[in-house]
Parts: structure tokens; C-alpha cells; sequence
């Protein structure tokens, strides 16, 4: 008899609920920043987004699904970091970014700590994240949920959320869209009629309590109780371990919980 | 013309926009020449890597116009994050759009593109200078007006050029190192070598000649220029030296020591000692 197979890790948890940022998400480039979200878009593509771009890191697009960390061997197109730029503006593109910090609308900092004009942290700087929000798709992806992570109010508005958004005009909202938050703990979106974040599912062995108190605001919660993210199935979990990351990357960024 | 030759057509108080990308392509044996120039007040331009970095060590940078300043594989700039944490040099924080098509709008002499980049971010409320601009047609949309960044010099490293200064990318990625020359009243290419433009045409092609010579001023022989950020595909990046510069940024004795070691005399000092530090690391390595 085969041994039983592992019991599913809360990595693994992690990339099933990156993956399904990108389900239905059709003919895009999908640009996920961390090796998570990264694993989440090649099971995505594996399995129910055959359709999805996905690129080296650098200039390809790549016609193959490596593992995570070995090299592509397959071109199917170039995209240099003007025309990765230029692509946003056309909206083709569901981007997971990181975030130093996030809102309850979902504004985002990855700039620096503190006050702007001397900051207590200076970190990478605004990037590509107000043009990301305002023209593509654009999910987060929270490696350790933390009221340092989840606060009040971000420091610097670098992605925009619902609120800003809101506030600057038609040109802003019109393909404005966050539709997933996930981190170590669970899934958040913001389908709430004031456009605040919501719990939409909590990983196995996560309890509301928990995701409270590591939370710097009041967190929305469905009617009816919270529901568990789904577990990877057989096929999914194989793919997992097996084909995108045999070497566990996972767990250097989502370590296994301890009992 | 060398290194010292670019540098001291370059004055205090320039803005000066450098190509590349991160740690990727930056024309660091240019940045040396102008780290012993003791030119001072610039105001720089340019995707951050360890440019940034070392001009900001030195004092030399008023004001930084950038996206970003990273090492790639060490995220965070040492150098850049210290002199923004002591108040150490002015910043005009832009998004990568707003970037890119600033340094096309300099290039094309528009004072500005339209960009939806920046609406409802703070971006806005950093850069109070910067303004929206409304659509004349139907839709009657309102926009960020990217500033053009116009520049009085641009410096790029690239893998080939002719000696006229027709230049040649042979990696993966142009980067925006054509629209930093277009975007500049007088651009300087330093090369990994300079060939003959029969050459330059087997090398790559004509899709590879991506700056052309009505827009350089002059051209360097650089070999081993970009180090030690990448240059593929001559060669990758020097990631056990990046790792050594990122650490003696982070305590003033060990960064006098790498100061002494390595960015005291020129370039051919320089690049002697990169050579015996790789030693080093190889025999390190042989022994662990």
C-alpha cells in the first residue's frame, strides 16, 4: 500500500488561493511578485487557466511552465520592461503585488515607513503600483499577516484603494479593480457595499480571533459565518510538489504552522 | 574618449540621467569617473541601482527623480534608504509610467504625456508640481500630465558600438537606455568594446542598433563596465561583490574600507581589484 500522502501544508493552502486570483482571468499576462503568488499562477495556468502569460522574470514570455527557480526553455514572446509597462495601460495583465502596507480599501505602500519627507524606513519606492491599480487587475499577496501589515492608514498611497479611487474621479475608477487579498491567514476581498476589506475564507486551522488581532482595522465578515479556502485536490496537490516547486520554495516563505 | 573625458564635460548642478535598470546595464564605470570627479548638486534620473547608491554615499546627488532604487537581488539599496533616512537628498518620487513616458515626452520636446499613473496615489501629494490635465474630446476624462524629463546629459552602457557612437544591446532588455539619449542635450555611451560597424552588424540585428549616433556625444571602450551589475550576455551579474558592497554599506568602517579597497584610484585599479577580490572568494569557496 502507498503511504498516505502528506497533510496539506498551509503553503500549499496559500498557493490554491493565489492560483484562483487568476481563475476565468482568460488570455493575460499573469504577474505575480513572490514565490507564492508565483506558484499560484503556474497551477493556475496547469489547470483551470490554460490561457494565462506568464514571464522569465526579466524580458521573455515564456511557452512553458518550469518549475519554480529553473529556467524556462520555451520563448513565445518578448516583453522588455517598456513594453511591460506600455501592456499595463492596456489592461491585459492581473498583477499579485506585495505589500509593506495595506488599508482597510485597500490602499497599498511599498515605498517607505513614516513620513515621506524623511522616512523612518526608506524602502523600494512606489514602482509600477498607482499605474498597476488604476489600469489592471490588481491582487496582494501577504506572506505574514501582521497590525504592522494591516493598518489604519497606510503611510504612503502607492497602490490606490476603493476610497482614493473614489475621491479622485471617473478616470481613476474606470478599470479599478482589487479582487483578492491573501495571506498566511486567509483570503479577504472588498465586495462590501463601502468597498472595505472583507473575510472571504480563512485557511484551515486559522480562527476568526486569530485574523483580529493581527489585523490593524475592523474586518468585515461575511452573514453566515466564515468559510474555509479550499483545499488543492489530488491532481492540484501533485502539480503542487511535484511540477512547480519540487523544491518546497514554499515553505521558506509560508514556514508550516507548529501545532 | 575615456571615462575622465565624459565626466569632466559634465558640470555641478546638471541633471544627469543614467540608463539602465536596477542592478542591471548601469553604466558604473562612468559612475566611478564621476565619484572622482567632485562634482557636486546633481540632480539624477534614473531606474536606481547601485548608481544611485554610490553617488548618494558621496554626497554628490541634490535631487533623485526615480521610480525606485534596488539591487534586485538584495531589494533594498543600502546606500539610497540611508541618505533618505537622514534627510540626506531631495526626491521627486515618480511611477514607472510616469518615468517612462516623461523621458519619451523629453524626447519627442512635449512638455508633458498624458498618463492614467498617479491619480488618487500619493504620488500626487509628494510631487505637489505635478498636474492633471482634461481631455478635449467626449469623454472628457481628466489625467496626470507626466512631466517631460529633460536631461543635460545621459550616460549608458551598452555591449557594442561603433566609434561614431551607434550603439548595440545584445542582452535580453533595451531597458530605456535610447530614450535617455534621446531625452538629453549631450549623451555619452560607454561599451564593452568598440568594433567596427561591419561588426556591429553581425553581432546582432539591425533591431539590436538601438541608439544611433545623431543622438551620442561620445563613446567610451568600457570593458567590464557594468560591473558589477549584469551585462548579458557578456556577463551576469557579480553577485559576491554586490553582496560585499551591500554589507560594508552598512557600517562606516567596513564602507572607508571598501572605499580604500576599491574606489580610490582608476578604473584600472579598480578592476584589479575585483580581480583578486573574485580570488578570494574562489578560494573561499574551494575551501568550504
Amino acid at each position: 500500500m502507498a503511504p498516505a500522502p502528506a497533510p496539506i501544508s498551509r503553503a500549499e493552502y496559500c498557493v490554491i488561493a493565489c492560483a484562483e486570483a487568476w481563475r476565468g482571468a482568460g488570455e493575460v499576462l499573469a504577474s505575480p511578485m513572490g514565490t507564492v503568488p508565483s506558484l499560484g499562477a503556474r497551477l493556475a495556468k496547469l489547470t483551470f487557466s490554460p490561457g494565462l502569460l506568464l514571464t522569465d522574470g526579466e524580458a521573455l514570455l515564456i511557452g512553458d511552465v518550469p518549475a519554480a527557480g529553473s529556467p524556462s526553455e520555451v520563448t513565445e514572446g518578448w516583453l522588455p520592461y517598456r513594453r511591460h509597462l506600455a501592456l499595463v495601460a492596456t489592461g491585459r495583465r492581473h498583477v499579485m503585488m506585495g505589500a509593506s502596507q495595506i488599508d482597510r480599501y485597500g490602499n497599498q505602500n511599498i515605498s517607505c515607513i513614516g513620513d515621506w519627507a524623511r522616512p523612518a524606513r526608506q524602502l523600494l519606492g512606489v514602482r509600477g503600483a498607482p499605474a498597476n491599480t488604476l489600469n489592471n487587475p490588481t491582487s496582494y499577496w501577504v506572506p505574514k499577516h501582521s497590525p504592522r501589515t494591516f493598518v489604519e492608514r497606510v503611510d504612503m498611497v502607492c497602490g490606490v484603494g476603493y476610497d482614493r479611487a473614489a475621491a479622485a474621479g471617473p478616470s481613476a475608477t474606470r478599470f479599478h479593480h482589487i479582487p483578492q487579498v491573501v495571506s498566511d491567514l486567509g483570503v479577504f476581498d472588498f465586495d462590501t457595499p463601502d468597498r472595505t476589506m472583507r473575510v472571504r475564507s480563512l485557511h484551515p486551522g486559522v480562527r476568526l480571533d486569530d485574523v483580529r488581532a493581527a489585523t490593524g482595522f475592523a474586518l468585515r465578515v461575511p452573514d453566515g459565518g466564515v468559510p474555509c479556502t479550499r483545499a488543492p485536490d489530488a491532481a492540484e496537490l501533485r502539480l503542487i510538489r511535484e511540477v512547480v516547486d519540487p523544491r518546497g520554495l514554499r515553505d521558506r516563505e509560508v514556514p508550516p504552522c507548529r501545532p | 574618449m575615456t571615462a575622465d573625458d565624459v565626466v569632466a564635460r559634465l558640470e555641478s548642478g546638471m541633471t544627469i540621467g543614467i540608463g539602465g535598470w536596477g542592478s542591471r546595464r548601469k553604466p558604473m564605470a562612468l559612475v566611478r569617473a564621476l565619484l572622482r570627479s567632485g562634482l557636486t548638486d546633481l540632480t539624477v534620473v534614473s531606474c536606481g541601482g547601485p548608481d544611485v547608491g554610490l553617488l548618494a554615499a558621496a554626497g554628490m546627488i541634490r535631487r533623485l527623480v526615480a521610480p525606485f532604487v534596488t539591487l534586485d537581488s538584495v531589494p533594498l539599496e543600502p546606500h539610497f534608504r540611508a541618505a533618505r533616512e537622514r534627510g540626506g537628498l531631495e526626491l521627486t518620487e515618480l511611477d514607472e509610467a510616469m518615468f517612462l513616458w516623461g523621458l519619451t515626452a523629453a524626447g519627442q520636446r512635449l512638455p508633458f504625456m498624458p498618463v492614467r499613473a498617479g491619480l488618487g496615489s500619493d504620488v500626487l501629494r509628494v510631487n505637489p508640481g505635478i498636474r492633471t490635465v482634461t481631455s478635449p474630446y467626449a469623454d472628457g476624462e481628466e489625467l496626470v500630465a507626466a512631466p517631460a524629463l529633460r536631461l543635460d546629459a545621459a550616460l549608458v552602457h551598452l555591449n557594442r558600438a561603433d566609434a561614431r557612437g551607434n550603439g548595440q544591446y545584445l542582452g535580453p532588455d533595451p531597458y530605456f537606455d535610447d530614450l535617455f539619449c534621446e531625452a538629453a542635450d549631450a549623451a555619452y555611451v560607454s561599451c564593452e568594446r568598440i568594433v567596427g560597424g561591419e561588426e556591429l552588424t553581425r553581432a546582432g540585428g539591425p533591431q539590436t542598433l538601438l541608439v544611433s549616433r545623431m543622438f551620442v556625444s561620445g563613446v567610451v571602450e568600457a570593458p567590464y563596465g557594468a560591473h558589477f551589475t549584469s551585462c548579458a550576455p557578456d556577463y551576469g551579474r557579480d553577485e559576491a561583490f554586490q553582496q560585499a558592497y551591500a554589507a560594508a554599506a552598512a557600517d562606516p568602517d567596513a564602507w572607508a574600507a571598501f572605499v580604500k579597497r576599491f574606489l580610490s584610484g582608476d578604473e584600472d585599479d579598480y578592476r584589479a581589484a575585483v580581480a583578486a577580490f573574485a580570488e578570494e572568494t574562489a578560494r573561499r569557496e574551494r575551501r568550504s
